[in-house]
């Protein structure tokens, strides 16, 4: 994997520079879906569960896992989620 | 982190004293130097290699005495041969910490401070400090030396991040390695539209070389937001706006200006008006960073001129939280809003330099900011006499904003060469050019009133009958730029002037 680059931010740091949550659908027609497994234990059972339903209706799902729960997400995995999905659902326990 | 290669200094020794308890870098304390002698050397280097035998020499009678002989190699741990014990510097700390430049360097240390150094081969030099009458005999009497492996190129800027990253405050912002980065930026909402260099913490070290001040130092506040702008966070969106580093003074001084009540950025910011901030450069800098005053002046295609522009609007957008349809709220804006900076062509020009004009020595470097519309061409090509050109450059003036309003509204006429030869060649200075364009633009009530023409804009009614100058006392600029043919001149129109608006303001470049 490519490394990574690490830029200064320019800004007047007011305000977080992570980008912020999108407001919610109001309706998930034509959207894909991507589930999160957090790498918790079980998670992966809640969201087998979830796929069955979302592809049931018709909807695109893409399945996702971080490497372990106890770390955030890597950058490089949120990107990858953000350009190939319109929603994401994470399974927060176990 | 350097190591030993050998006993004879332990393990956690003075350089490792030195490095936990410097808060500073270069001319760091050096109070945990043992006495004695330290020469630094790479094997890389044909004088290092030919003072190496002495080196074995000095260790071995200077290290039987009350001082010490150390050596640190840069680039080899073995190097000088048949040497007990050499410190291994190759990750350079210990040499970047003592500012060494050149090898060989001979310093001597005495109750922890470096009181003497010595740089190249001199054996008379190194005779002298050593107090060793015979040391080199049969050796040349002077060898330069090599540069430093501090200086490599390679490791330069892996080394000021090294050491002086940790200056830096602006948070760190990782950027993902599938992410495009220029995309990133954009996506930031970080750009004027325009791609961006993205600010890595080398390039932001590289340009904080243009500038004697300290990165945390304050210049100002900018608005809106009134924020607290150290001298690093202009020089990242310097780095942004693909400056080089020895334009940042001159970015430092935009700023400044630009933040001042006097010109009052947050005003021409947030206007409805077409205006943005114009940066007219002056004096010696303008040359010697390679700006343009002549060809295209306040066109594209000189870096310098177009990214000090940017580099002050970058700020702006960025640490002031100004961006458009935020708290700008042109109705058009203009595209000088991008950048707009040009230097007085002050060789060719008839006229002492502008800075001068206003209060400066003429070896003092400024920026002159301006609340600016777009550029308009007034055009004259058959005026020889200066009277009937200063009449040409007035009717072009008198559509500031509107001819028929007066008072409200500053500007800058640019003189192209063409054109102020006429003037140089009639004896005009710019006092007296300033002086017919007052008298020829002092208009008559009557004609610029409301409703006066059939035009419903217009002065108010109770300025019928009398006369009204259609700039305010200082409100008229005059500065020389352009290529040498074409007989043109400018008029850049401002914004609503005096203390209520923005008002023309000139600062020192230091």
């Amino acid at each position: 994997m490519n490394e990574t680059t690490t830029v200064l931010d320019p800004t007047g740091e007011r305000h977080p520079v992570e980008r912020q949550r999108l407001p919610r659908p109001a309706s998930l027609d034509g959207m894909t879906i991507g589930l999160l497994d957090i790498s918790k234990p079980r998670g992966d059972v809640f969201l087998d569960h979830f796929e069955e339903r979302l592809v049931a209706q018709g909807l695109r799902v893409e399945r996702f896992r971080k490497p372990t729960f106890t770390k955030p997400a890597p950058i490089d995995l949120r990107h990858e989620i953000s350009t190939r999905c319109d929603v994401v659902i994470e399974a927060l326990a176990d | 982190m350097s190591t030993l290669r050998h006993q004879g200094v332990a393990e956690g020794g003075w350089w490792q004293h030195r490095r936990r308890g410097s808060a500073t870098l270069r001319g760091v304390s050096l109070t945990d130097l043992p006495d004695g002698f330290v020469a630094v050397v790479k094997r890389d280097c044909p004088t290092c290699t030919l003072v190496a035998p002495l080196l074995v020499d000095l260790t071995d009678v200077l290290g039987r005495g009350p001082d010490s002989f150390t050596v640190v190699s840069q680039d080899d741990p073995s190097f000088p041969d048949h040497l007990a014990s050499i410190v291994d510097d190759s990750d350079l700390d210990l040499s970047y910490r003592l500012g060494i430049e050149t090898v060989p360097t001979l310093l001597r240390i005495e109750q922890g401070v470096e009181t003497a150094r010595i740089v190249g081969w001199s054996r008379d030099q190194w005779r002298e400090l050593t107090g060793l009458d015979d040391l080199g005999e049969g050796m040349p009497d002077h060898r330069p030396g090599c540069g430093s492996l501090t200086l490599d190129p390679t490791r330069a800027d892996e080394l000021a991040v090294r050491f002086r990253g940790s200056s830096l405050r602006s948070r760190r912002v990782e950027l993902a390695a599938l992410e495009d980065e220029m995309e990133a930026l954009f996506d930031r909402g970080w750009t004027d539209g325009l791609p961006v260099v993205p600010p890595t913490p080398v390039r932001v070290l590289r340009m904080l070389e243009g500038t004697d001040r300290a990165p945390d130092d304050i210049v100002t506040i900018v608005p809106p937001d009134l924020v607290e702008c150290s001298v690093e966070k202009i020089a990242v969106n310097a780095v942004m706006a693909g400056c080089r580093p020895e334009y940042l003074p001159v970015v430092l001084a935009a700023v400044e200006a630009a933040c001042t009540d006097e010109f009052n950025m947050h005003g021409l910011l947030a206007t409805t008006y077409f205006s943005g901030p114009v940066v007219m450069v002056n004096g010696p800098i303008t040359t010697a960073i390679g700006m343009n005053s002549g060809v295209n002046a306040l066109g594209q295609g000189n870096r310098a001129n177009a990214t000090i522009g940017r580099a002050l609007q970058l700020t702006i957008r960025n640490v002031g939280g100004g961006r458009p349809g935020g708290i700008d709220r042109a109705t058009l804006g203009n595209p000088g809003k991008y950048t707009f900076c040009f230097a007085e062509d002050e060789a060719g020009s008839p006229w002492v330099p502008m800075s001068v004009e206003r209060g400066f020595a003429v070896d003092q470097s400024t920026v002159t900011l301006f609340a600016g519309e777009g550029p308009r061409g007034i055009v004259d090509q058959l005026s020889r006499d200066p009277e009937s050109l200063s009449r040409s450059l007035a009717a072009g003036l008198r559509s500031v904003a509107h001819p028929k309003l007066a008072l409200a509204f500053d500007a800058v006429l640019v003189v192209s060469p063409e054109h102020a030869r006429v003037f140089r060649e009639a004896g005009w200075d710019r006092a007296r050019l300033r002086q017919e364009l007052d008298e020829i633009l002092t208009l008559d009530g009557d004609e610029i009133a409301r409703g006066a023409g059939g035009i419903t804009e217009g002065m108010p009614e109770s300025l019928r009958g009398v006369t009204v100058p259609k700039f305010r006392d200082g409100g008229l600029l005059i500065i020389h730029a352009g290529g040498g043919a074409g007989l043109f001149s400018s008029v850049i129109g401002g914004w609503m002037s005096g203390r209520g608006g923005s008002q023309p303001t000139t600062w020192p470049i230091s």
